[in-house]
C-alpha cells in the first residue's frame, strides 16, 4: 500500500477502511406508467453479502439496478424513496451519477469484459476509462492485486496481453469482478453472475465473493438457491403477484430464511414449490 | 447384428428428369425459332432472335414439364425458370460492362505513359503512347481526400448522435439524412455552384468539387456508421458506465474502439460511393487538362471528368483513353469495396493478429512465450 | 430473527424527479455530437434555400408557365420545363419497365432460389453493381446497348408500329431515326437503377418469418406456392418502396442519359424515336452557356428535380421502413 506517495494517483480511499453500509428506504420503482416496485426497505449491511432471491419478472434485477442509479438509463425508468450509501442519498440532485457508480461497482449476468483491452488493460479500465493516471509500477500492483482477488492472477498472470475476450466465459466473469474491484468500491452489485457459467466456473465464482467479502459490501441477484445459501449472510425473497409491482416478503439472516422461513410462501419458494 | 454401413439418403440436387425437360425445351425452342428467323420473318437482329428463343423455350418447357406434373408442379418450374433468368440477367449485366470496359480500356492502359502522363499539351488525336491519365488522378485523390477530411467526422458525429444521444432530433435527422441520400448529384453540383461560385465568388475548383462530393458522401458515412455503432453490444456501454465513467469516456474508450473496423467499412464506402461522382464534379471543378496540384485555386481534373470529357470526342484515341481511365476508376471502386468487405466482415470488437501484438505490447509486457498461439483462443470468442 | 413484512399498505410514494446532473465533459460532448447532427439538417435546408434563391428570377418572370412552357428559349424569353418534365417521366417509366421485373425476380431468386454457396458473392455483386459509377454505365450505355437496342428497337417498331400507332418512327428504315432515343435512354437507366430496386426487394424477402414459410411448405406447397402466400405478402410495402426508390434515382440520373439522348424540346408520343431531354441531362449539358434568367432557369429546373426526388423518396422510407425492424446491415 504504497500508492499514497504517487502525486497523480486519485484513487478512493487507499488506506484499510471499513466498507459502506447500503439502505434502500421506500424504493418504488416504475417503466413508463407500469410500476414494477413497491415501498422496498432493505438494509445491506456493511461487509457482507446480502442476497435477493424470487422469482422471474419480481424486480430483483430492478431494484440492484436502482442501488447504483443504472436505473435511470433506461428511458421512461422512473423510482421513489432513496437509497443511502453512508447514509447519503446517491440520488441527491447534487450527485452526479458516476459519484455514485464509482462507489458502487456492478457485475453483469453475462461477462463483458472489453473486446479492445487487454486482459492488464481492463482491469485498469476503471481508472483508465475514468481519465485517472497512475505510474506503472502502482498500476502493475493494483492489477495483480484485483487478479487475485478475483482468484484469476494464476490462472492469466503470463498473458496479461492478449484480449480481455480470448479468455474462457467463467475467466471473463471474474476479469469483470477484478476490472469493478480495481477502482475499490464500497459496494459490488452482481446480476446472477453465474447464470451464464458451468458448475465448476460457479464455484470459483463464489469462492471469489466469499473472499471478497469483508472488503466490501456484496448485494448478489441469484436464481439459485443453493448459491444464496452457500454465498449470502443476509437474504431478501422478493416476489410479485401477476401484473403487480413486486415486493419484499420477508428478509434477514440467511439460515433463518431457510431454515425457519416466518411466510409460507417464503417456505416454498425457498423448498423448490414454486419459481 | 452387424449393421450395414449407413448409406446417405441424396435429398435436393437436379433430377435427371429435370435436365431432360430443360434440355429438350432449349434445343427445341432453338429449333423452332431459327426456323422461324429463315423462313417466316423478314429481319434478323441478334437480340431479337434470343427474346423469341426464350419465350419459345418457356412455352415448350411447360409442355415438356405437363408430361410428368400436374398444373401447380409445372407452373412453380415456369416461375423457377423466370426467376433464375433474372437472377442471370443481373449477373450478365455486371459481367458485361465490366468485360466490355475492360477490353475497351486495354489498348490505352498497356502504354506506360497512361498512367504518369498528363494530356495537357497534346492534341486529342495524339496516339496513345502520349497522355495519360496523371492530372486526372492526382484530382481525384485531392478532392476525395478533401471530401474525406468534411464528411467524416461530420458523418460520425452524427452516427454518435443517433445511436448514442439519442436526442428528440434523432428522428428528424434520421429522416433528411435518409432525404439527403437520395438528392441526385447533379443536384448538389447545382447547390454548391449557386452558393459558392454564384453567390461567394469563388473560382471553380476542385475544392468546391469536394464540397459537391461531401453532400453524397455524408449521407453513406452516417447511415453505415450508425448500423455499425448500434452492433456494439449494449452490455458494454454498461459495465462502462457501471465503473463510473461519463458517457464521452465510454463513447471514445469503448463504443468507438469496439466499432473501429465497421467505421472504417463506413467510410470506405462512402468514398467508393463518391470517387465515380461525375455529375456534381462537372459543374463545380472547371475544366482543364493540365495538371493542377492546387485544389483550391483553378479548374482541376479529375478521373470521372476525364472519362466524361474524353468519350464526347468522336475520336477514337480519345474514346480508348476514356476507356482506359474508367477501368483505373473502376479498379477503384473494387478494390475500395473488397476492402470493406473484408473490414467490416469481423464481428465488432475483432482484434487482428497485428492489433493483438501491438495491445500486448501498449500493456508493457513482452509478449509471453505462449502469446504465439493467441490465435488459437479466438475460439472462445462469440 | 425473520421480519416477515406483508404487502405494504403504507400511503403511495411520490416519484422523484431523477436529475441526472452531467459532468460538463458530458455538456461538451452531446452538444458537440448534436451540432452535427445538427448542421447536417443545415445542409439539406441550404440546398434548399439557395436553389430558390437562384432560382427566384426566373420563377418571377415565367410564373406559372415555368411549368407548361415546352421550348427553352431564354434569350426569346420563354422557357419552361414542360418537355424536361415529359422526358424524365418517358425515362422513369422505361426505367421502371426494365428494373422492376428483373430486379423482382433477381430478388426472388438470391432470396429463395439460389444454392447457399453463392448467395453471399451475389449479394455483394448487387452492391458492387451499384457502387459502378453512373460514368461507367453511360459508356457501356453509349457504346455498347445502344448498338444492340437499334435491331430492337427497329424491330418493335416495324411490327408493331402497324398496330400500336406510338411506336412508329419518321423514317423506319434507318437505324439513326431510332439512336438517342427515350427508349434507349430508359432502359440503360434501368440497368443503373437495377441494383438499387434488387436490394431492398431482396432484404424484405429475406425478412419473410421462417416459420410462416416451413408452415406452407409442410402444408404440401411448391416454392412457388410459399412465395406466393407467404414471402410476397409479407415483402409487399418492400416491393412499392423498392419501386419508388428506383424511381427517385432513375428521374435523378445525369450522365448515363445526358451520354445517350439528342436533346429535343417537343412533345413527344415517340419513344423509339431519336431525341428527349430530361432535367438532370438539361442542367449537365446547358449550365456553361447559360448566365442570368437562364442559369436562373436550370436552378429553377434543379429545384423541381429536388423537391420531386424529396417527396418521392420520403414515401418510399416510409412505406419500406414500415416492413424493416431498422436492425437491417447494409455493408
Amino acid at each position: 500500500m504504497t500508492m499514497t506517495d504517487d502525486a497523480t494517483l486519485v484513487l478512493p480511499a487507499a488506506q484499510p477502511r471499513l466498507p459502506a453500509a447500503l439502505v434502500a428506504e421506500r424504493v418504488s420503482a416504475w417503466f413508463g406508467d407500469h410500476q414494477v416496485l413497491e415501498d422496498v426497505d432493505l438494509a445491506m449491511a456493511a461487509g457482507e453479502v446480502t442476497a435477493l432471491i424470487g422469482p422471474s419478472g419480481c424486480g430483483k434485477s430492478t431494484f440492484l439496478r436502482i442501488l447504483n442509479r443504472m436505473h435511470e438509463l433506461v428511458p421512461g425508468a422512473s423510482l421513489a424513496g432513496q437509497v443511502l450509501l453512508d447514509g447519503h442519498d446517491i440520488y441527491d440532485p447534487e450527485l452526479r451519477p458516476i459519484e455514485s457508480r464509482r462507489r458502487i461497482g456492478m457485475v453483469f449476468q453475462k461477462a463483458n469484459p472489453f473486446p479492445t483491452m487487454s486482459v492488464h488493460d481492463n482491469v485498469l479500465a476503471g481508472l483508465r476509462l475514468t481519465g485517472r493516471r497512475t505510474r506503472r509500477s502502482t498500476s502493475d500492483d493494483l492489477v495483480e492485486r484485483s487478479l487475485r482477488s478475483a482468484g484469476l492472477w494464476e490462472e492469466v498472470k503470463n498473458r496479461l496481453g492478449t484480449p480481455g475476450s480470448s479468455l474462457s466465459g467463467g475467466q471473463q466473469q471474474r476479469l469483470c469482478i477484478a476490472r469493478a474491484l480495481a477502482v475499490r468500491p464500497d459496494v459490488l452489485l452482481m446480476d446472477e453472475p453465474c447464470s451464464a457459467l458451468d458448475p465448476t466456473s460457479t464455484r470459483r465464482v463464489e469462492e471469489t465473493i466469499r473472499s471478497i467479502a469483508g472488503e466490501v459490501t456484496v448485494v448478489i441477484v441469484t436464481h439459485n438457491m443453493q448459491q444464496a445459501h452457500r454465498v449470502s449472510d443476509h437474504c431478501a425473497f422478493f416476489l410479485a403477484a401477476e401484473g403487480k409491482p413486486g415486493y419484499i416478503v420477508e428478509q434477514g439472516r440467511t439460515e433463518d430464511i431457510f431454515e425457519r422461513p416466518q411466510d409460507e410462501r417464503t417456505s416454498d419458494y425457498v423448498n423448490g414449490r414454486f419459481g | 447384428m452387424a449393421a450395414t454401413a449407413p448409406r446417405k439418403v441424396k435429398v435436393g440436387g437436379v433430377s435427371t428428369e429435370l435436365v431432360l425437360h430443360v434440355g429438350s425445351a432449349a434445343f427445341g425452342a432453338l429449333a423452332l425459332v431459327w426456323l422461324m428467323y429463315q423462313q417466316l420473318l423478314p429481319i434478323t437482329g441478334t437480340i431479337g432472335f434470343w427474346l423469341s428463343w426464350y419465350a419459345v423455350f418457356l412455352v415448350l418447357l411447360a409442355a415438356a414439364s405437363a408430361t410428368t406434373l400436374d398444373r401447380i408442379a409445372v407452373v412453380d418450374r415456369i416461375v423457377g425458370a423466370l426467376v433464375t433468368t433474372a437472377g442471370a440477367i443481373l449477373v450478365a449485366c455486371l459481367a458485361g460492362i465490366v468485360v466490355f470496359t475492360a477490353v475497351r480500356g486495354w489498348t490505352a492502359l498497356k502504354h506506360v505513359n497512361f498512367y504518369h502522363d498528363t494530356t495537357a499539351y497534346i492534341g486529342p488525336d495524339a496516339s496513345l503512347d502520349q497522355g495519360g491519365i496523371w492530372a486526372a488522378m492526382v484530382g481525384t485523390l485531392e478532392q476525395v481526400a478533401i471530401s474525406m477530411i468534411a464528411s467524416v467526422p461530420l458523418g460520425i458525429a452524427t452516427a454518435v448522435y443517433l445511436s448514442e444521444v439519442r436526442g428528440r432530433l434523432a428522428r428528424v435527422v434520421r429522416t433528411v439524412v435518409e432525404a439527403m441520400s437520395a438528392v441526385p448529384t447533379i443536384v448538389a453540383g447545382l447547390f454548391i455552384y449557386s452558393m459558392l461560385i454564384l453567390k461567394f465568388g469563388q473560382e471553380r475548383s476542385g475544392f468546391a468539387a469536394s464540397l459537391a462530393l461531401c453532400v453524397s458522401m455524408i449521407p453513406v458515412v452516417v447511415t453505415t456508421a450508425e448500423v455499425v455503432l448500434r452492433l456494439v453490444p449494449g452490455g458494454l456501454r454498461e459495465a462502462s458506465l457501471a465503473l463510473g465513467t461519463t458517457q464521452w469516456q465510454t463513447v471514445r474508450r469503448v463504443v468507438l474502439p469496439t466499432a473501429r473496423s465497421g467505421l472504417v467499412t463506413a467510410v470506405l464506402l462512402g468514398v467508393a460511393r463518391v470517387i465515380g461522382e461525375t455529375s456534381p464534379v462537372l459543374l463545380v471543378a472547371g475544366s482543364t487538362s493540365e495538371l493542377n496540384y492546387d485544389a483550391f485555386h483553378g479548374p482541376q481534373v479529375s478521373l470521372p471528368l476525364f472519362v466524361f470529357n474524353e468519350m464526347r470526342l468522336p475520336l477514337d484515341q480519345a474514346i480508348a483513353r476514356a476507356f482506359g481511365a474508367a477501368v483505373v476508376l473502376l479498379v477503384l471502386v473494387v478494390v475500395l469495396f473488397g476492402l470493406a468487405r473484408v473490414i467490416g466482415g469481423k464481428p465488432p470488437g475483432h482484434l487482428s493478429r497485428r492489433q493483438q501484438r501491438r495491445l500486448a505490447v501498449t500493456a508493457g509486457l513482452a509478449p509471453a512465450p505462449n502469446a504465439v498461439n493467441v490465435g488459437s483462443l479466438e475460439g472462445d470468442m462469440s | 430473527m425473520t421480519i416477515s413484512v406483508d404487502p405494504p399498505v403504507r400511503t403511495a410514494a411520490t416519484r422523484r424527479v431523477i436529475s441526472a446532473r452531467p459532468t460538463p465533459q458530458d455538456v461538451t460532448f452531446v452538444v458537440a455530437a448534436r451540432s452535427a447532427a445538427i448542421s447536417t439538417l443545415v445542409v439539406m435546408g441550404l440546398i434548399g434555400l439557395f436553389l430558390l434563391i437562384g432560382a427566384w428570377p426566373a420563377l418571377h418572370q415565367q410564373g406559372l408557365s415555368f411549368i407548361t412552357e415546352w421550348q427553352w428559349l431564354p434569350e426569346a424569353g420563354t422557357f419552361g420545363i414542360a418537355s424536361l418534365l415529359w422526358g424524365t417521366f418517358l425515362i422513369g417509366l422505361f426505367a421502371l419497365v426494365v428494373a422492376v421485373p428483373v430486379g423482382f425476380g433477381a430478388a426472388l431468386f438470391i432470396s429463395e432460389y439460389a444454392p447457399r454457396s453463392i448467395k453471399g458473392s451475389l449479394i455483394t455483386l448487387v452492391d458492387l453493381m451499384a457502387a459502378v459509377p453512373s460514368i461507367i454505365y453511360a459508356m457501356w450505355a453509349l457504346f455498347f446497348l445502344q448498338a444492340h437496342l437499334l435491331t430492337v428497337a427497329q424491330w418493335i417498331s416495324v411490327h408493331f408500329g402497324p398496330v400500336l400507332p406510338f411506336l412508329r418512327v419518321n423514317t423506319p428504315d434507318s437505324p439513326s431515326s431510332y439512336t438517342s432515343s427515350a427508349f434507349i435512354a430508359g432502359i440503360a437507366v434501368g440497368v443503373v437503377v437495377l441494383p438499387t430496386v434488387t436490394s431492398i426487394m431482396r432484404e424484405v424477402f429475406a425478412q419473410a418469418p421462417i416459420g410462416e414459410r416451413e408452415g406452407a411448405i409442410a402444408l404440401g406447397a411448391t416454392r412457388w406456392g410459399m412465395i406466393r402466400t407467404v414471402v410476397i405478402p409479407f415483402g409487399r410495402s418492400g416491393i412499392v418502396g423498392g419501386i419508388m426508390l428506383g424511381l427517385g434515382r432513375a428521374l435523378g440520373e445525369t450522365i448515363v442519359v445526358y451520354a445517350v439522348i439528342s436533346p429535343m424540346f417537343e412533345f413527344t408520343t415517340h419513344p423509339l424515336q431519336s431525341g428527349t431531354n430530361t432535367i438532370a441531362s438539361h442542367i449537365a449539358s446547358r449550365y456553361s452557356e447559360s448566365g442570368g434568367v437562364a442559369l436562373s432557369g436550370l436552378l429553377g429546373a434543379g429545384l423541381v428535380l429536388f423537391l420531386f426526388t424529396l417527396v418521392i423518396n420520403t414515401l418510399a422510407g416510409i412505406v419500406v421502413s414500415r416492413s424493416r425492424s431498422g436492425s437491417a446491415t447494409e455493408i
